[in-house]
C-alpha cells in the first residue's frame, strides 16, 4: 500500500442477516484530504464509518486505515485515529478539564503534555472561563468544538467525523470547519459524514453513499460538471432519488 | 497502569458527584441492617390466642395466666363456642384456639389426666410448628408445677430415667438477631455491589460514551479494571461500616478473626462484579439489566441459607446452592463472627468462592468487546 493513503478501501461490506448495510465500498483518502462521505439517513455511512474505526467487523472485503489492515490491527488503527461521533459523547457529569485529562491519559500523553494541550484547546476555542464546568451544563455548540478538539488532541493522523455539526447554529458550524481546515493543514486526514450540503463545498472530495452503494466520488466542483448541477444538494438530490432506503 | 490510573480517577469523579451515592454508601446499609435484624425474625411474640374456657376455675386461669406470663402468647379474645375461635383465626385476629374443657381444673386436682385443645393456624406451617413446640413446653412446666401441689401425689415416677440437659452454644441467649446480622451484612454488600457492577456498562453504552472509549487504545483488561476496582473499594467500604454497626450497635461478639471476614469478602466480590459485569455487557439498557439483576439477586437470596437454612432444602436444592456464591458468604461471616471458626474450618468455602471469581471475572473480561461482530 502506498504511503500517501490515509484510507484504502476494497469491496468493503457489510451485511446485518440479509439486510447490506455497506455494499461492496471502494475508495482511497489521501493524507491531509478532507473527505465529505456523504448519504442520506440509512444510507450506511455510520456502518462504514464503524468498520474503518473498528468498532463493527466487515463481512467481507479489505480495509486498511493508516496503514493496518481493520480486520487484524484495529487496535493499532485506534492509536493514531480520532472519533467524533453525532452522539456526543465526552462525559456531562466531568468538567471540561476532567475529560480532557482523561482522554490525554488514555492516549498516553504526559501530565505536561495534558496541561498544555488543554491550555492551548481551552484559549483557541475561548473556553478559558468554562474549565471547571461540567460538560453537561454547556451549550450544545460549545460541547461539539470541545468534543472536536478531544479528538484530535493526540495529534492523530486521520480523525473521523460522524455528522459533527448536526443540531448547531450556522455561526458555530462554520467555526467548526475553521477548526477542521486547521487540523488537515497540519497534515491530518479528515473523514466527514454529513447532512448540510453547504458543508460538502468545503470538502476536498465528496463520495454519495446511496442504499450502501459509492455513487458517485469526486471534488465538489467535478461533481457539479459532471452532473451538470448548480450545487452538490442538486447532485446529491438526483442520485438520492432512486433510494429504497431511508426514513 | 497509567490507562488504569485515569480511569479509575474518572470512575472516583463520577461516583461521588452522584449524590445519590452516599445515600447508598451511608443510609441505605444503616437502615436495612437496623430494619431487617429487628423484624426478620422467627421467634414468637405476643401470638394471639382466642381463649374458651368452659371450666372457668382457678386452675384455667392459672394455666392462661402462665400462658401470657412468658410474653410469647396474649390472649385476643374470649368466647364459650370453638366456631367463635376458628372465626378469629379466619379473621386473622388471632392465630390459635385455646379450649379448656369443663372439669379440668378437677381432674387436675384427682390427679386424672385433664385434655385440652389447641386449634393452630397452620398456614404458615414453620410458625404453626413454633406455637405447638413453645405451648408444649409451657404446659410442661405448669403440670410439674400444678400437679403435686394439687395432688399431693409425687410424680417422680414419671420422671424419664433419662435427663437430658441441653446447652446452647455460641449463642446462649439464642439471639436471633445475632443470626440474622451477619446475613444481612451478605445481603445487603452484595445487593449494592451486584447493583454498581450490572449498572457500570450499560449506563456508559446507553448515553454513548462507551463508544468514544472503545475507539481510544485502551486495553479490555484495563478498562475491566476501571470498573472494578472502585466499586469493590465502595463494597469493602460499606462492608466495614456494617461490620462497625453490627459490633457497636447489635454487639455481636466478634469471636473469630476478621482477617477471615475480609479475605472472604474480597473473594467473594470480585465473582459477584464479575457476574455484574457479564449482566451488564449483555444488556442495551439499564432497565434490561436491572430485570436480569433481580432475578439473580432473588434466587440468591432465597437460596442463600439467609432467611431459610440450606439444611431443610430438599436435595436438589441443595446441590444447587453449591454455585450460590452468597450461600459461602454468609456461612463464612456466621461462622467467623459468632462461633470463631478459622482457617481449616472455612478454607473449603474460600476455594469455592475462589473458583467462581476465577471463572466469572475472566469471562467478563472476554465477553467484554471493543468490536461488534
Amino acid at each position: 500500500m502506498s504511503n500517501n493513503l490515509a484510507i484504502q478501501t476494497n469491496n468493503l461490506t457489510r451485511m446485518f442477516g440479509d439486510f447490506t448495510a455497506v455494499d461492496h465500498i471502494s475508495f482511497d483518502v489521501g493524507r491531509g484530504e478532507i473527505f465529505g462521505f456523504l448519504g442520506a439517513n440509512g444510507a450506511g455511512k455510520t456502518t462504514a464509518i464503524r468498520m474503518l474505526i473498528g468498532l463493527l467487523e466487515p463481512t467481507e472485503g479489505e480495509a486498511t486505515v493508516a496503514g493496518f489492515n481493520v480486520y487484524t490491527e484495529a487496535e493499532l488503527i485506534k492509536k493514531r485515529i480520532g472519533y467524533m461521533s453525532q452522539k456526543f459523547s465526552l462525559y456531562a457529569d466531568l468538567t471540561v478539564w476532567e475529560n480532557i485529562r482523561l482522554y490525554g491519559g488514555i492516549y498516553g500523553l504526559s501530565r505536561d503534555a495534558i496541561k498544555s494541550k488543554a491550555n492551548e484547546l481551552l484559549e483557541t476555542l475561548n473556553l478559558e472561563d468554562a474549565r471547571d464546568k461540567r460538560i453537561g451544563s454547556l451549550p450544545l455548540g460549545w460541547k461539539q468544538k470541545l468534543a472536536f478538539s478531544v479528538a484530535v488532541m493526540h495529534e492523530p493522523d486521520i480523525v473521523f467525523l460522524d455528522e459533527p455539526t448536526g443540531g448547531v447554529d450556522p455561526i458555530t458550524r462554520r467555526q467548526f470547519w475553521e477548526q477542521i481546515y486547521k487540523v488537515a493543514e497540519e497534515e491530518t486526514t479528515v473523514f466527514v459524514t454529513t447532512h448540510y450540503m453547504d458543508e460538502a463545498e468545503y470538502c476536498d472530495r465528496v463520495s454519495i453513499m446511496v442504499d450502501g452503494k459509492i455513487e458517485a466520488l469526486d471534488s465538489p466542483n467535478g461533481l457539479k460538471q459532471e452532473f451538470e448541477a448548480d450545487d452538490i444538494e442538486e447532485v446529491f438530490v438526483e442520485l438520492a432519488r432512486g433510494a429504497k432506503r431511508g426514513d | 497502569m497509567r490507562t488504569i490510573y485515569f480511569l479509575l480517577q474518572k470512575e472516583f469523579l463520577q461516583i461521588f458527584r452522584d449524590k445519590a451515592m452516599l445515600v447508598i454508601i451511608f443510609a441505605i446499609p444503616v437502615i436495612q441492617l437496623v430494619v431487617l435484624a429487628y423484624a426478620a425474625t422467627f421467634e414468637l411474640k405476643n401470638t394471639a390466642f382466642h381463649l374458651v374456657d368452659f371450666d372457668q376455675s382457678t386452675a384455667s386461669q392459672r394455666l392462661v395466666n402462665s400462658f401470657e406470663a412468658t410474653g410469647y402468647f396474649s390472649q385476643a379474645g374470649q368466647s364459650f363456642s370453638t366456631e367463635r375461635g376458628v372465626e378469629d383465626i379466619l379473621q386473622n385476629k388471632a392465630k390459635m384456639v385455646m379450649v379448656i374443657p369443663q372439669n379440668f381444673g378437677k381432674k387436675l386436682r384427682s390427679g386424672e389426666k385433664p385434655g385440652l385443645q389447641f386449634l393452630i393456624n397452620a398456614v404458615d406451617g414453620s410458625t404453626a410448628g413454633l406455637i405447638q413446640s413453645y405451648s408444649q413446653s409451657i404446659l410442661r412446666q405448669f403440670s410439674r408445677q400444678t400437679q403435686p401441689r394439687f395432688s399431693g401425689v409425687s410424680v417422680a415416677g414419671n420422671i424419664s430415667p433419662i435427663r437430658i440437659t441441653i446447652s446452647n452454644r455460641f449463642n446462649q441467649e439464642l439471639d436471633y438477631i445475632w443470626y440474622m446480622v451477619p446475613g444481612i451484612i451478605a445481603i445487603l454488600v452484595t445487593l449494592i455491589c451486584l447493583l454498581l457492577s450490572v449498572l457500570n456498562i450499560v449506563r456508559e453504552r446507553e448515553i454513548g460514551t462507551i463508544e468514544q472509549l472503545n475507539v481510544t487504545p485502551i486495553k479490555k483488561y484495563q478498562f475491566i479494571a476501571g470498573k472494578l476496582i472502585p466499586t469493590w473499594l465502595l463494597a469493602m467500604f460499606i462492608l466495614t461500616f456494617a461490620l462497625a454497626v453490627a459490633f457497636f450497635w447489635f454487639q455481636i461478639p466478634f469471636r473469630g478473626n476478621i482477617l477471615f471476614v475480609y479475605l472472604t469478602a474480597g473473594i467473594y466480590l470480585l465473582g459477584i462484579q464479575g457476574l455484574g459485569l457479564l449482566i451488564s455487557n449483555a444488556s442495551n439498557t439499564q432497565q434490561q439489566a436491572m430485570f436480569i439483576n433481580f432475578f439473580f439477586v432473588m434466587i440468591f437470596m432465597m437460596m442463600g441459607g439467609i432467611f431459610t437454612p440450606i439444611e431443610s432444602m430438599p436435595q436438589w436444592a441443595q446441590q444447587l446452592t453449591v454455585i450460590n456464591p452468597i450461600a459461602y458468604f454468609a456461612k463464612i461471616m456466621r461462622m467467623v463472627l459468632l462461633k470463631g471458626s478459622g482457617w481449616g474450618d472455612i478454607q473449603m468455602m474460600i476455594g469455592a468462592l475462589t473458583l467462581i471469581a476465577v471463572i466469572l471475572l475472566p469471562l467478563a473480561v472476554f465477553r467484554y468487546q471493543k468490536r461488534s461482530a
